[in-house]
C-alpha cells in the first residue's frame, strides 16, 4: 500500500512540476465549459436543468485525454530505462501499475472537482436532478477508469509515447464507436456481445441516473482487464527460460 | 550476507549471455567482475537483482532464492544499474527520498539517511539542482547514492566509476573499499587497474563462462607460472654468455633479446631461481651484470589471454 501511494505521489508531482496537470485543466475545463454553456446544445438550449450536455462533452474530451496522460507512464521508463531501476526496488510490478494508474485517476479527480461550480449553478437555475448528477460523475470516474488501464497496457508495450497513444486511442476506439456500430449492423447472438461490450450502452444509462451492477461491472472489468494485461507485460521479464 | 550463484544460464534466442557459472561470495569481500564487451557481466548482475530471470539454475542472497523472496531480496540489495538510468526531471534530495521510501526506510530515519549519502558521495554543492541539470559525474554519484541510501548488505554496482573524472574515481573507490569491509559488493569494470585497487577478487568472465578466478596476486602467480628475469649482461662474447647460463641448473630457457647482442630473456625451471646462480656465473667469468629485472606478468596480459577466442 505505501509503495503504490509513494510511487502515485511522485508521478502526480510530476505531471505539475512539468505543467502537464495546468494545460490538461485549462484545456479540459475550456472545451467543456464551452460546450455546456456557450455552444452547440448546450444546458440553455435544453429548457432542461440537468448536466447531461457536460458529460456527452466530458464522454469525449476524457477518451482523448487520458491516452496523453497515460501514454508516458511505463514508455518512457521502458526508454530511459528508469524502469530497471524501479523494477529492482523494493516494489511489486502490481504496486508499479496501481500506483501510477492511481496518479491518473487522481488528476482526472481534481479535473472533476474543477467542474463542480457548473453543479452549483445548476442548483441556482432551478430544481435538479441531483441522483442523475452524481451518477454522471460516477460513469466519468469508472470510464476514465477503463481509458487509464487501456492506457497502461499501452504505455507497457512500447518505449514510444506516440506509440502508445495511438495503441490506446484504438482500443478505446473500439469501446467508444466501432463495437457499437458493428453492432448495429449484425444481429442474433454476436449484436448482443458487441452491444454489451459498446461503452455507450453502459454510459449512456449510468448518465441518465439509473445505476445497474451490471454497467458498473462491465467498467470494473474492463479496467481490471487492461492492468492484468499491463502487469502481464512487466512480469514477463520473470518467467524462467 | 552471502551471494551464491548455482549453475547460472540465461539465453536470448540462440545466443547463450551466461553459461552455467557458479560462484560465492562472502560478506567483507569485493567481487571484480571483469570480462570483455559481451561476456555476460550485466546478465548476471540483472539475474541478481531480480531484473530477470534465469533460463536455467538458482542465485541466492544469503539463504533466499532470488525468484522466490523478490521483496525480501531486493531490499537487501543496493543496485547500480549499468547506465545509471534517472528520473532527470527529479531535484537530487527529492529523487534520493523517493528511493529510500520504495526501499522501506522509515520516515524517521529518512531525512538523516539522506543527508548521510549525500555527504559521502560528495553532492553538498548540488544537492539542490535538478538531476538533469547535473554533469555525469554528480549523476554516476546520485546513482551510488541512491544504491546506498537503505544501508543495504549487498551492493552491486554496474560499472561504478564510468564518468567520473581522476580525483572522483579515486574517492568512490575509496568509499567503496570502506563499504566493503562490512558488506557483499559485487561491482564490474572493464576498467584494469580498478580492479587492482578495488577488489579482493577477480572473477573474469568470456562468452558467458568464467575463465578465471581469484585475487589479483594469485592469478598473476598462475598466469605466469615460471619466474622470467631480464638481464643484461656485458663484457662478454654473446654465444659464450648463452651457453654459460644454459649450463646453469636452474635455468630452462634463454632468449636473446632482438636487436640487442648483450640482453636476454631467462626462464627458469618450475619453482626454482635462477638469480643467484646468474650472478655467481657472471662473476665468476668477470662479466659486468648491468641489469636483472624480474618480468611480471600484467594483469592486462592475464586478461587477453583468457579472454581471447
Amino acid at each position: 500500500m505505501k509503495g503504490i501511494w509513494i510511487i502515485a505521489k511522485r508521478e502526480l508531482v510530476s505531471f505539475f512540476d512539468s505543467l502537464v496537470a495546468y494545460v490538461l485543466m485549462v484545456v479540459f475545463l475550456g472545451m467543456s465549459g464551452f460546450f455546456t454553456w456557450i455552444y452547440g446544445a448546450d444546458i440553455f438550449l435544453r429548457g432542461q436543468v440537468t448536466l447531461e450536455p457536460f458529460f456527452g462533452v466530458a464522454y469525449w474530451t476524457l477518451f482523448f485525454f487520458i491516452p496523453l496522460l497515460t501514454m508516458r507512464m511505463l514508455a518512457e521508463e521502458n526508454r530511459t530505462g528508469t524502469i530497471e531501476l524501479l523494477q529492482t526496488k523494493s516494489v511489486t510490478d502490481w504496486q508499479i501499475i496501481f500506483g501510477k494508474s492511481f496518479a491518473c485517476l487522481l488528476l482526472i479527480l481534481i479535473a472533476l472537482v474543477f467542474t463542480l461550480p457548473y453543479y452549483y449553478t445548476l442548483t441556482t437555475l432551478g430544481k435538479v436532478d441531483h441522483g442523475a448528477i452524481w451518477c454522471g460523475y460516477l460513469g466519468l470516474i469508472l470510464m476514465s477508469c477503463v481509458y487509464i488501464s487501456i492506457g497502461m497496457f499501452a504505455s507497457s508495450l512500447t518505449n514510444n509515447q506516440i506509440v502508445a497513444v495511438l495503441v490506446s486511442l484504438l482500443i478505446g476506439v473500439l469501446f467508444l464507436i466501432i463495437f457499437d456500430v458493428l453492432s448495429s449492423g449484425s444481429s442474433g447472438t454476436i449484436a448482443e456481445v458487441l452491444h454489451y461490450l459498446s461503452m455507450n450502452t453502459h454510459f449512456d444509462s449510468i448518465s441518465r441516473g439509473v445505476i445497474d451492477t451490471k454497467d458498473v461491472l462491465y467498467f470494473l472489468l474492463l479496467s481490471f482487464a487492461g492492468l492484468v494485461f499491463a502487469e502481464n507485460v512487466l512480469a514477463k521479464r520473470n518467467i524462467v527460460g | 550476507m552471502n551471494i551464491r550463484v548455482e549453475g547460472l544460464t540465461k539465453t536470448y534466442g540462440p545466443q547463450k549471455a551466461v553459461d552455467n557459472i557458479s560462484f560465492e561470495v562472502k560478506p567483507g569481500e569485493i567481487l571484480g567482475f571483469l570480462g570483455p564487451n559481451g561476456a555476460g557481466k550485466t546478465t548476471t548482475m540483472k539475474i541478481i537483482t531480480c531484473y530477470m530471470a534465469p533460463t536455467a539454475g538458482k542465485a541466492y542472497i544469503g539463504n533466499l532464492n532470488v525468484l522466490e523472496h523478490q521483496e525480501e531480496v531486493k531490499k537487501k540489495i543496493g543496485y547500480l544499474p549499468e547506465n545509471n538510468p534517472l528520473y532527470t526531471e527529479m531535484h537530487v534530495i527529492e529523487y534520493l527520498e523517493f528511493i529510500a521510501g520504495l526501499q522501506g526506510v522509515p520516515q524517521s530515519k529518512m531525512r538523516d539517511r539522506v543527508i548521510e549519502m549525500v555527504r559521502k558521495c560528495g553532492l553538498d554543492a548540488e544537492k539542490h539542482k535538478k538531476i538533469g541539470e547535473l554533469s555525469k559525474g554528480y549523476r554516476q554519484r546520485v546513482g551510488l547514492a541512491q544504491a546506498m541510501i537503505h544501508n543495504p548488505e549487498v551492493l552491486i554496482l554496474d560499472e561504478p566509476t564510468t564518468g567520473l573524472d581522476p580525483n572522483q574515481i579515486v574517492e568512490i573507490r575509496k568509499l567503496i573499499k570502506d563499504l566493503g569491509r562490512e558488506k557483499t559488493v559485487i561491482l564490474s569494470t572493464h576498467i584494469l587497474p580498478e580492479v587492482e585497487a578495488t577488489c579482493d577478487r577477480i572473477l573474469i568472465i568470456s562468452n558467458g563462462k568464467i575463465v578465471a578466478d581469484g585475487s589479483p596476486d594469485t592469478l598473476r602467480k598462475q598466469a605466469q607460472g615460471q619466474e622470467v628475469l631480464k638481464v643484461t649482461i656485458e663484457n662478454g662474447e654473446a654465444n659464450s654468455i648463452i651457453k654459460g647460463l644454459q649450463s646453469l641448473d636452474s635455468v630452462a630457457l634463454v632468449d636473446p633479446i632482438l636487436g640487442k647482442t648483450t640482453s636476454f630473456t631467462i626462464q627458469s625451471r618450475p619453482n626454482a631461481s635462477s638469480r643467484r646462480a646468474v650472478f655467481e656465473l657472471c662473476v665468476k667469468n668477470h662479466w659486468a651484470l648491468t641489469e636483472m629485472t624480474p618480468l611480471e606478468t600484467k594483469l592486462e596480459d592475464i586478461f587477453r589471454n583468457l579472454t581471447m577466442n
